[in-house]
């Protein structure tokens, strides 16, 4: 598998150098693996930190900013990030007024953070912690490590970044997250496997002519593979899995996310797909967001969240925001 | 007795099968994890083995809790909080001594066990390192060799098991057929204790 790296050890920092060269409005520090809003601490504002193994660009390091989150960790590639940059990215963002972890439901990510939350609490920081679990694929039970964090993770960082940006109090933004995650729910489909830079092949073989249906966003395969479908055929299951578990009453934002190589015009495509079966199963859309937002490197696929929201969620979904990878109103 | 050159040695083993079975500990995490079990733990135990070159602790407790403390703070992912727990809590329970004996190592292992088994959420059974380490502690009280045996059982027994923790379990049924790389990565740890002794039996290095 060719890429465009020097070599599999350095992608992480150098994609840190690179950032740091594009984004002079984040203060990089690419041997510590920290990005923080340059003008953090905000006096009286909630710091949002989050975090999780690389190779899901643009998130969390291309969300970081105005009405997003003030600093995000970023671990090796599909690993979760260490306690050590956690504390680091809280000591450098907390004005005072608490600091929410937004955690994506994995093993790794919950044990760093959870280490993490003890370590800033002993420096003196108010800690709060969300949980992000919202991949319908996955059998939520005691004997499994629960549902994965996925495209939900925008809508929490997006929509509690807009409670922080306002001034609201850190039970009150970690509230506003947890309802968040609460209402969303996503499925995802992949079309071929991802290929990590250590390992040089890909992390799963998907023949020619199938699916993966139900996947995560770590290279790791689904519970089903299937001949492969049409757009239209896909769209009717994502929707249909996640509507076996959440029963919108109100408007639903929707996030059709690329997981990284599949084109644009295929996404648009697939999003008319996903807007005719939310129609005929009477889903009233509030808003959509169609893009590469929460990806899987060079995974061919997409994902589809619906997230239901009230006219408060909606109006900070609203809010304005301007990071490297979710910019409107500023 | 062992004393802390005995634990460096062990660290030092372990770090060596890392290197020597990293790429295997990768394959087995491809078909049911995500494919970087062996280069997370190498870069863990390259930390260790450059501190313990540079200063290595003055006694076997404090040798366990400086390397759990390494792999915490560079390995990452679940394997780094866990195998960072099993180590500084085997440590903190050998104490300051500045000898311990192979039953004292054996309880203090089974401890550190504990630990990983509450933080993790794990029970035996359940496709984790966890089916290496605790029929390891089990037989440690006979000999090390007895332990690494155990433990390479447990490793290989976990292959017809369906994952609960950690991401294989996001597999389901799928997880079956595959032996678990955590359990597998558990049972070099357990085998370096022979190397470690071997080398006090040879006169050291």
């Amino acid at each position: 598998m060719k890429m465009l790296i020097n070599v599999p050890e350095t992608v992480v920092a150098d994609a840190l150098r690179g950032m740091a060269a594009a984004h002079p409005e984040l203060a990089v520090d690419v041997e510590n693996r920290v990005i923080v809003r340059k003008d953090a601490p905000v006096a009286g504002k909630v710091g949002l930190v989050s975090g999780g193994g690389s190779g899901h660009e643009p998130l969390h390091g291309g969300f970081v900013g105005p009405g997003m989150l003030s600093a995000a960790c970023p671990g090796e590639v599909f690993t979760s990030p260490v306690p050590d940059q956690m504390v680091r990215a809280a000591a450098a963002v907390d004005s005072g007024a608490g600091v929410l972890f937004i955690v994506k439901n994995y093993t790794g990510d919950v044990l760093n953070f959870d280490m993490a939350a003890e370590l800033a609490e002993d420096e003196g920081i108010q800690v709060a912690k969300v949980l992000v679990n919202d991949d319908v694929a996955v059998t939520d039970s005691l004997y499994t490590a629960g549902r994965r964090g996925t495209g939900a993770t925008l809508f929490v960082e997006k929509i509690a970044g807009a409670a922080a940006e306002a001034g609201q109090p850190l039970e009150r933004v970690e509230a506003i997250a947890r309802q968040v995650n609460e209402n969303a729910r996503t499925f995802g489909v992949a079309l071929s496997a991802c290929t990590t830079p250590s390992k040089g092949t890909p992390t799963f073989d998907l023949p020619g002519g199938e699916l993966e249906l139900g996947i995560g966003i770590h290279g790791e395969p689904g519970r089903e593979r299937r001949p492969m479908m049409t757009s239209g055929e896909i769209a009717d299951a994502a929707v249909d899995a996640i509507l076996d578990d959440l029963t919108p009453r109100n408007p639903v934002l929707v996030l059709v996310n690329g997981m990284g190589a599949t084109p644009l015009l295929e996404l648009y495509g697939f999003n008319a797909e996903v807007q005719r079966v939310l129609g005929e199963r009477g889903v009233p859309v509030a808003r959509v967001l169609v893009g590469n937002y929460v990806t899987s490197l060079d995974m061919a696929g997409a994902s589809v969240t619906l997230c239901q929201v009230d006219e408060e969620l909606l109006r900070l979904w609203d809010a304005p925001v301007r990071t490297p990878g979710l910019r409107w109103g500023m | 007795m062992l004393d802390a050159d005995f634990f460096r040695r062990w660290m030092t083993a372990t770090a060596a099968s890392v290197e020597r079975e990293a790429e295997r500990l990768t394959a087995l995490d491809s078909p049911i994890g995500d494919a970087d079990h062996g280069t997370n733990l190498q870069r863990g135990f390259r930390a260790v083995r450059a501190a313990l070159e540079k200063e290595p602790p003055a006694t076997p407790g404090a040798v366990l809790t400086q390397a759990g403390r390494l792999l915490i703070s560079t390995v990452g992912g679940a394997s780094g909080p866990l195998y960072g727990t099993l180590l500084r809590r085997t440590g903190k329970a050998l104490g300051d001594a500045a000898e311990v004996d192979e039953r004292q190592l054996a309880e203090a292992l089974r401890a550190g066990v504990d630990a990983v088994m509450q933080l993790g959420g794990a029970a035996p059974g359940d496709k984790t390192m966890i089916d290496a380490l605790v029929p390891a502690v089990d037989a440690l009280g006979d000999s090390f060799t007895a332990g690494r045996d155990a433990a390479e059982e447990g490793a290989v027994a976990t292959t017809p098991l369906l994952a609960r923790k950690g991401r294989a379990s996001y597999l389901g049924e799928r997880s079956i057929g595959h032996q678990d790389p955590g359990a597998t990565s558990s049972a070099l740890l357990i085998a370096a204790l022979v190397a470690a002794s071997a080398d006090t039996e040879a006169g050291g290095e």
